[in-house]
């Protein structure tokens, strides 16, 4: 699970096509926003923050970013904070932002009960066995009794990743051709590509 | 985003002109309309333009937007779900439906502003599924009317099309060329070769030549989030500008709270929030086109002293036989770079087993699709599907530009017991939030473990490598089926309802059976029939008259 992020598109960058075709005015709007208006905390608590932050750099962790890793957090306390559903919530679960909040508190809640200690506090591996613990509905604590541990956690991992695969550098990073519009694409057969596409690195 | 209405004032967005506006005309609430429609996709939007150009006065409103695509739409995932139903649903059941994306929309246009294109027949044994193959239930249209329908309307988007389809009875050619396929499409291609199946270009509804003021399909890849270039033939760009030039009015903004029914039993209009007000729209008819959610939503919360469990419902079945598609999915990796973002996301289609029975162990229909999800979709299937996470979902991902892949759009058998209901939960402006309750059959687990197997042979035979499954659903219908009997429908064949001769549904909730196919061709064929046999109602005079009278 951990070890380096080895790229496939090596001198790649999605943000070089900025002032080109591929990007117009709107698109260009809504992703200046976002890489240049990071959000305040203002819905979880300096806890409940800490301890997502944790989980968010062990489910997508960036040791290559490390000065600057994509934002995660900020901007799920955003949509907490505005109450952003996503159109639904399962029968077995609590509005949303209470989801969050017992989820985070439970979180470190098993932590505590399995080593005595918060979930920021501990080593990548116990962070790592705990997760995959919750991931499989495997729960201690008490606090899961009325959250559903594995939904919890795949409404989690599905709202982190959401987030990062929205951002210009997980684009790059998979070798997306990220926005395109008014320019679309003209090759599209295999192992076809066109000038302003991502090169793959060939061993 | 704007969040005051757009159209209103005498004028509507012209959406093929950036900051552009087209007249349209008006009425006052208090003017009593021949027609007023809730909801504008498929269902609605497309009766709206039948019902204009017939001569009747009508206003369309719908709880979303009224973009201008050229405009308002960015190449961005996270931004474009402002396209989405995402008011609070309960769901649940034995097989909970994920909801809010990809089976909601919530503009004008409805979900055809964000739908992938596809635009297929159902099968005339399908639409007769009782009476020639012995399962479920039959339409109560003939295949043969329902066929001439889909010319109309595969004319009126200008499908782009196979020269010959492989699969059904003849058909006219298709209006416009076929598009390149793609790779992630030829992959489709090459696997059904190597299993002796056929495959074809499939029918999309996004042009391979200029129509009008849009331009051909510049294969940008969005179409799932909707189409910047209007290339797309959305409700939104076809139907919508017809109606209003011939005399509809749209209003965007416009969330329907509850049809009004006079001391007669039958309903003077409706009740809608706009611009921070309920306000009262009178109308001669009163069409719902809302969707299988919203649409038995609207009729429940209507209930009042004449009708005490909502509109249309002396049978009891509003809300049920709610069917959502199966759309479970195998996903690999190939030698060759396929870069499935480039292109319509389902470019090759194969409908096989729509057509074909020897070696099935259940009954339904399904036909199965190439791929090209955008990352951030993706990233739900690895991450939220497979369980990924850490460094291994990040290298998992970075393969994204040598993966294929087939799903199906599959058919769900009717149950009673999967439905729409109210929960006792209030959204903001004080109306009841639905519940969706579902859980598949055998014989509905039967089928998608039969296209899980044949297309994992499929991807595996086209050279993928390292096969999963994924399960999931797509497009919702049912909750409101038309029939033949007042005892076990909603609605008689034309959309009226049994118990509320000027109310109509016009919408995928119709739909008896889920068919193996997906539904936008086939709710648009159906509002055309509605739209006509209207205009004929009223010609002859009968539009006054209850609806068995004339079943």
């Amino acid at each position: 699970m951990s070890g380096e992020f080895q790229s496939r598109f090596p001198g790649y960058n999605v943000l070089d096509k900025w002032d080109s075709p591929s990007w117009n005015e709107q698109t260009r709007r809504v992703i200046k926003d976002r890489l240049e208006n990071v959000p305040e905390r203002r819905f979880f608590s300096e806890q409940e923050w800490t301890t997502l932050h944790a989980i968010c750099a062990r489910l997508i962790p960036q040791p290559d970013r490390a000065d600057a890793p994509v934002p995660i957090v900020p901007f799920i306390d955003k949509k907490l904070h505005n109450n952003e559903g996503d159109g639904y919530r399962f029968e077995t679960m609590p509005p949303m932002r209470e989801a969050w909040q017992r989820g985070i508190a439970a979180v470190d809640a098993e932590c505590r009960v399995r080593h005595g200690t918060a979930f920021a506090e501990l080593p990548d591996n116990l962070k790592d066995a705990t997760l995959r613990a919750i991931q499989h509905g495997d729960v201690r604590s008490e606090t899961w009794r009325d959250l559903p541990a594995k939904k919890f956690f795949e409404i989690m991992l599905r709202q982190i990743v959401s987030i990062y695969y929205a951002h210009p550098a997980a684009w790059t990073e998979i070798g997306f051709g990220g926005p395109a519009s008014p320019r679309g694409y003209v090759r599209l057969g295999f192992d076809r590509r066109d000038p302003w596409e991502a090169s793959e690195a060939h061993d | 985003m704007t969040d005051s209405p757009r159209a209103k004032d005498g004028r509507a967005p012209d959406v093929f002109r950036a900051g552009g506006w087209i007249p349209m005309r008006c009425h006052r609430d208090q003017d009593e309309v021949d027609f007023v429609i809730v909801g504008t996709g498929a269902g609605g939007g497309t009766l709206a333009c039948k019902l204009a150009e017939a001569g009747f006065s009508v206003v369309a409103l719908d709880a979303g937007h009224f973009w201008r695509p050229l405009e308002d739409f960015a190449s961005d995932e996270l931004h474009q779900q402002k396209l989405y139903w995402r008011s609070e649903r309960i769901t649940g059941g034995d097989d909970p439906v994920t909801l809010g994306s990809n089976n909601s929309g919530r503009s004008v246009g409805g979900s055809t502003v964000h739908f992938t294109m596809v635009s297929l027949r159902i099968s005339p044994d399908r639409l007769k599924s009782r009476s020639r193959l012995g399962y479920a239930l039959d339409w109560p249209i003939e295949p043969e009317e329902m066929w001439r329908y889909y010319a109309e309307v595969e004319d009126a988007l200008k499908i782009s099309g196979p020269v010959h389809y492989p699969w059904g009875p003849p058909r006219g050619r298709y209006p416009y060329r076929p598009h390149e396929v793609n790779a992630a499409g030829l992959v489709l291609a090459r696997g059904c070769e190597k299993m002796g199946v056929a495959w074809a270009a499939t029918p999309l509804a996004t042009v391979s030549a200029p129509r009008g003021r849009a331009h051909p399909c510049v294969y940008r890849g969005f179409c799932a989030i909707g189409c910047s270039t209007n290339a797309k033939q959305s409700a939104l760009v076809t139907w919508i500008p017809r109606a209003i030039a011939a005399g509809a009015e749209i209003r965007d903004l416009a969330m329907v709270g509850r049809i009004e029914i006079g001391r007669d039993g039958m309903a003077t209009g409706v009740l809608y929030h706009r611009e921070g007000e309920w306000r009262r729209q009178r109308a001669r008819n009163v069409v719902v086109a809302g969707y299988a959610i919203e649409t038995p939503r609207l009729l429940l919360n209507s209930a009042c002293p004449m009708f005490p469990n909502g509109l249309a419902n002396s049978s009891g079945i509003v809300g049920k036989y709610f069917m959502p598609q199966s759309n479970h999915a195998v996903w690999g990796t190939m030698e060759e770079e396929i870069r499935w973002y480039k292109g319509p996301p389902c470019m090759a289609i194969c409908e096989h087993w729509n057509y074909t029975h020897a070696g099935k162990d259940f009954p339904g229909g399904y036909c199965f699709l190439s791929q090209g999800p955008l990352p951030m979709e993706w990233s739900h299937s690895v991450a939220g599907s497979r369980g990924l996470w850490g460094m291994e979902l990040r290298q998992e991902m970075a393969k994204y530009n040598h993966y294929a892949g087939l799903k199906i759009v599959g058919e769900v058998l009717p149950q009673e017991k999967n439905r729409v209901e109210l929960a006792d939960e209030e959204d903001e402006l004080g109306l009841r939030i639905p519940r969706v309750i579902f859980g598949y059959g055998e014989e509905d687990k039967k089928l998608y473990g039969h296209a899980i197997r044949f297309m994992r042979d499929c991807l595996d035979a086209a050279g993928g490598k390292d096969i999963w499954p994924e399960e999931d659903t797509a497009h919702l219908l049912g909750g409101c089926r038309m029939g033949t009997e007042p005892a076990n429908s909603v609605t008689n064949a034309d959309g009226r309802s049994w118990d509320i001769a000027n109310l109509w549904i016009c919408d995928g909730s119709l739909f008896p059976t889920s068919a193996g196919v997906n539904p936008s061709l086939t709710i648009q064929a159906l509002a055309c029939r509605i739209g006509d046999r209207i205009a004929a109602m009223a010609s002859r005079g009968e539009l006054s008259h209850p609806a068995r009278a004339f079943a």
